[in-house]
């Protein structure tokens, strides 16, 4: 909101402007270029969206750091300085939460990465099927993820459930996915490929499309192979694609909460909890200022991780 | 030789591909369909009989017709998410394509924020609390157009690039100016996108799970993803209800991406490179 006033003045900064419209073969007189812009693009039509903006994300957003500082009931808070940072970073579910978080964010976003680029390969090759391909591996990202999440811990129940049953029959005793403390978290995380691998693959398609066909000729005129073609112009020019695919998964990755909560609810034990499902469950049992510290936490990580790396992905794309 | 390994190559990835996406649909779809003490085997099976209609009917009447309620719920809160959100984020993509400036660098600033920074929760529940709508409706409604905003804003200001200035230019010409020159002249224009956004908002608005769960608990005035929630823990034993109500869920996605699933994938994908 207070960011926005600014925005609503109209005649704001004539050097801002200066420039950035077309050379101006509009007829003289009228109020000149700075009032047709303020006529034509006023920016008072920041204003509706800004105030939903700045009143349900920026406020809380700013708000969130003083309160994760407090003991706090929504209607009276106290300052208690670090104490919430403290009891978080000493909590043994809090800590495995944050390594959690990262485990899940690279697993999936690894994963993402290597089997998007795999399938876009394919469904760029000339296959006959590929427009059903295309359709059938991105339809899951249109799906609930909470139904997605029930589906998938019935599939995953021990002994009765359909990949048990499967694995059983070429010989392999399958572990309790959900079950069992070491293999909890990594089920999700496959299953969270399972859901999003559509994206990334559709994101590799569109940049592999936009590689012209020149290099592939290049590589046959000089004898090299599919691998060729892939190691030296697929890889290295589909990378602005593998940026956006590692960012996305990245972000999404490290604020998920909604697979985990619906197909381990964080169990066994703390062993699948991530910092967005404590987040949820402090909220829940009331401890409102240490709910917030998670979120501030989850903040700092989240800003820790993806500004470096984009910075370091722009850069790169600048090079190339 | 070779194509004929390439060509059974092909085979075998494809009908990978289609066993690991296509199988778990058919299962839910399968034991939806089950009577009562089959589907609670959880077995990949034909059904012996098939109860589509019923399970519907009996889906829709458990808990006094919670499912209605939460339908119900779930359509308003997308139908006016998604205009409100179009209309001031086609406001938006406009502005801050067409005015270079401090005030446009400020607001791509914060619609790149709003995409990374991941929302505060309770900040946000005390603030709705502040305005009194809290667990209700409209307040969910205001949290969806807030958290989707940027992504939305990003896919209008793209297509507004491709609109040539000159439109402005001769609209202005003929007097035009402000809002009826971007209603009557700019926003028919932008009817591809706006179509784009529209589905891909739609979907994400309707399948949200975590919103609802914070800002409009409960069971009884609850949207479809939290009544899915609720009922994996009531109808631990009916699972052939559970998996009617995935179902259920799972149809209007569908329906949307066999009619329109060039401009769903249009849609991700743009917003998702250009961000």
């Amino acid at each position: 909101m207070v960011i926005h006033t600014g925005a609503e003045a109209p005649t704001s900064g004539p050097r801002a402007d200066a420039g950035a419209g077309r050379p101006s073969r509009r007829r003289p007189g009228r109020s000149g270029v700075r009032g047709v812009k303020a006529h034509t693009y006023p920016y008072w039509f920041y204003v509706p969206a800004g105030v939903v903006y700045a009143l349900v994300f920026l406020v809380p957003t700013v708000i969130s750091f003083y309160f994760a500082f407090t003991r706090w009931t929504l209607f009276e808070s106290e300052f208690i300085g670090l104490d919430n940072f403290r009891q978080f970073f000493s909590e043994q579910s809090l800590v495995s939460g944050l390594r959690n978080t990262l485990v899940y964010a690279v697993v999936t976003s690894g994963l993402k990465v290597v089997i998007g680029m795999l399938l876009a390969v394919l469904l760029t090759g000339p296959i006959r099927s590929r427009g059903l391909l295309r359709s059938v591996i991105f339809f899951p990202v249109l799906v609930s993820t909470v139904a997605v999440g029930i589906t998938f811990s019935v599939l995953l129940q021990p002994d009765v459930g359909l990949v048990s049953t499967v694995l059983a029959k070429v010989g392999i005793t399958s572990p309790d996915w959900l079950g069992d403390p070491s293999t909890a978290l990594l089920s999700v995380a496959l299953v969270d490929v399972w859901k999003g691998v559509g994206l990334a693959t559709l994101i590799y398609i569109a940049g592999i499309l936009a590689i012209p066909k020149d290099f592939y000729e290049a590589v046959d005129v000089d004898g090299g192979g599919a691998w060729t073609k892939f190691r030296n112009v697929t890889l290295p020019l589909a990378a602005p694609a593998t940026f956006t695919v590692i960012l996305l998964s990245l972000i999404g990755g490290l604020r998920s909460f909604d697979l985990i909560w619906t197909m381990t609810g964080g169990g066994p034990g703390f062993s699948s909890d991530v910092i967005a499902s404590t987040i949820y469950k402090t909220y829940q049992a009331g401890f409102f200022g240490l709910s917030t510290a998670g979120n501030v936490v989850l903040f700092v990580l989240v800003a820790l991780i993806v500004y470096p790396l984009s910075r370091y992905f722009n850069s790169r794309e600048v090079q190339s | 030789m070779r194509t004929f390994r390439r060509t059974s190559l092909e085979v075998v990835a494809v009908a990978v591909a289609l066993v690991v996406f296509v199988v778990p649909f058919l299962f839910m779809f399968l034991t939806a369909s089950k009577d009562e003490s089959e589907s609670s085997d959880l077995t990949f099976s034909l059904p012996t009989s098939w109860m589509v209609l019923d399970n519907i009917k009996a889906a829709f009447e458990a808990s006094d017709g919670m499912l209605f309620t939460a339908f119900r719920n779930s359509i308003i809160l997308t139908v006016v998410s998604v205009t409100i959100l179009v209309v001031l984020c086609a406001m938006v993509g406009y502005v801050i394509q067409r005015r270079p400036g401090r005030p446009a660098t400020i607001a791509n600033a914060l619609v790149l924020s709003g995409l990374i920074i991941p929302p505060a929760v309770v900040p946000t529940i005390w603030v709705l609390q502040q305005m009194h709508v809290f667990k209700t409706l409209p307040g969910l409604i205001l949290v969806e157009v807030a958290f989707n905003m940027s992504f939305c804003v990003l896919l209008f200001r793209a297509f507004v690039a491709a609109i040539p200035r000159e439109l402005d230019e001769a609209a202005m010409i003929d007097g035009c100016t402000g809002l009826s020159l971007f209603f009557r002249v700019i926003f028919p224009l932008l009817r591809p996108v706006t179509i784009t956004v529209v589905l891909t908002s739609s979907v994400f608005i309707f399948n949200d799970f975590v919103n609802p769960l914070y800002f409009l608990p409960g069971d009884e005035n609850a949207t479809v993803q939290l009544t899915l929630y609720n009922f994996m823990s009531q109808f631990n034993t009916q699972y052939n209800l559970l998996f009617m109500d995935i179902v259920l869920v799972t149809v209007p996605p569908l329906v949307l991406f066999i009619f329109f699933n060039r401009k769903i994938v249009a849609g991700m994908t743009s917003g998702a490179v250009k961000g």
